[in-house]
């Protein structure tokens, strides 16, 4: 039996199609992925987040912990800040993706609905022999991500902090309807945006505040469909997808995250060191196809006849209308332009390694 | 969800037109709406001989693609090629301007093992 998020009353009236997701029933979509797609894109887009998952991690050796169990250094944040990183098992495969946030004591990390159990687990395991208590806090969190070049003035309008202060992976404590929160300028569109994380208990109200303030903006719900096709377009990882227990950070392009050179030890460290150093045999690309052809998760893909690689994410790109995906392929094969084929029922269709993000034109504010 | 009482319906979603040895063929409203923006249907050039239960095409959604089966035996009489230009007519116009194929039947009787309109309402489409 699945549970439901704070909003899923919300999701019925306002005729979400609801679909089992992550142990949640989730509204996959409102008026259609493509329109929702491009509604986010243009105008503004809500779309209730509460069922990914919420560890807090207090104690004095908080910080030292944290850098233990994640690749990115969470010494460099400074309070209020945001930081995307990733926890590896000792072998350099990814646990999961998070966001993790620094207040003055603790830390506040974000991690994916369908990974929490095990997270919480492995987090528990590790955090023998240091100083911390970890607290699941996600039931007690209700989150939101208001997305779109028009969140800014949108939330304005009911929101007490100076939002055009917020920088990019910043946060702070405000109230918006009154009701008090974390607000985040952060999101997974490639658009300007905000999460916000409150009480559940003020769930109706503060969906009802947004949709009456976002009324000239023309907000509207948005479902799980326009989620994955707005993140696969900027090449953000999708934990399943991109990502996994058998994909290193360095291998998924994540390089940008893995501090290998931060004070301390962290958890695969090692293994990801020797990566480096003897350098990654296969790299997560996006690539487009030519024609009306789609990439789906698991085809393969090939190169004068031999496999050289498997899709990891595909999808019929609505800014872009062709077909986009992201694959492992051969390192010797990741630069941009190189061609390659994808089967697709049998057949070889020709397609490319392109730049990414896929959608450069992304109204996200720069850090 | 009503569906059409003058069509004749599939487990596999298909929808079936009968008149007299040609068969008008799409898929129901029920099934472009569980797949969602349809971005891309492909059909089998005219000519082709196609079998009754056995896949035809495909038709890619914006996240997912799903094989087309054909409800009744024959060879493709004539094809949709509205639908090269706008897939999305199978999302908006399910039984009307989103139909796909047309089957020169080659067995009619075949059209007893399809279900009538109140039958496919009554199928458990999830199980599906």
């Amino acid at each position: 039996m699945e549970k439901k998020t704070p909003f899923y009353q919300q999701h019925l009236a306002a005729g979400g199609k609801m679909v089992p997701f992550a142990g949640y029933l989730m509204p996959v979509q409102f008026a259609g992925i493509i329109e929702e797609h491009r509604h986010v894109r243009t105008k503004a887009g809500l779309f209730d987040v509460s069922h990914m998952g919420e560890i807090e991690v207090r104690g004095p050796e908080a910080l030292k912990f944290v850098s233990c169990v994640t690749v990115n250094d969470p010494a460099a944040l400074a309070l209020r800040q945001v930081q995307y990183s990733a926890m590896c098992y000792p072998d350099g495969g990814i646990v999961d993706d998070l966001l993790v946030y620094r207040y003055p004591e603790h830390f506040f990390l974000v991690v994916n609905a369908s990974n929490l159990d095990k997270d919480f687990a492995w987090l528990q395991e590790q955090a023998k022999g240091f100083d911390v208590s970890l607290k699941n806090t996600s039931d007690q969190v209700a989150q939101l991500a208001l997305q779109g070049p028009k969140a800014e003035p949108l939330l304005q309008k009911i929101c007490d902090l100076k939002l055009s202060e917020m920088k990019f992976y910043w946060f702070a404590t405000g109230k918006v309807d009154g009701v008090e929160m974390l607000v985040s300028r952060t999101g997974y569109t490639g658009e300007d945006g905000f999460e916000l994380y409150f009480d559940p208990r003020q769930a109706d109200r503060i969906w009802q505040a947004l949709f009456a303030a976002g009324q000239e903006f023309e907000l509207r719900p948005i479902g799980l469909g326009a989620r994955d096709s707005l993140r696969l377009e900027m090449k953000y990882a999708l934990y399943g997808h991109d990502i996994d227990q058998t994909t290193s950070p360095l291998e998924a392009g994540l390089g940008w995250i893995t501090k290998l050179k931060k004070p301390g030890d962290f958890i695969g460290k090692e293994v990801l060191l020797k990566q480096k150093a003897e350098g990654i045999k296969r790299k997560l690309v996006g690539f487009e196809l030519e024609g009306n052809a789609f990439p789906r998760q698991h085809y393969k893909m090939f190169k004068d006849g031999a496999q050289v690689g498997e899709v990891a994410s595909g999808v019929f790109s609505p800014s872009l209308s062709k077909g986009i995906g992201t694959g492992y392929i051969k390192a010797e094969l990741s630069a941009v332009g190189t061609p390659f084929q994808v089967e697709i029922r049998g057949k070889l269709i020709p397609a490319r390694v392109v730049e990414t993000p896929f959608w450069k034109q992304g109204t996200v504010k720069k850090a | 969800m009503s569906f059409p009482t003058d069509l004749k319906y599939s487990a596999s979603h298909e929808w079936a037109k009968i008149e007299g040895d040609l068969a008008t063929v799409g898929i129901t409203d029920f099934a472009a709406g569980e797949l969602g923006d349809i971005v891309f249907v492909e059909l089998p050039a005219v000519g082709t001989k196609v079998s009754a239960g056995k896949p035809f095409g495909t038709v890619e959604a914006v996240k997912a693609v799903s094989d087309l089966n054909a409800p009744l035996s024959g060879e493709v009489a004539e094809i949709n090629s509205n639908l090269e230009a706008t897939p999305d007519l199978v999302n908006k116009d399910a039984y009307g301007q989103g139909w796909m194929l047309k089957i020169k039947l080659s067995d009619p009787a075949e059209a007893a093992k399809l279900m009538d309109a109140a039958a496919y309402d009554a199928m458990d489409k999830h199980g599906h």
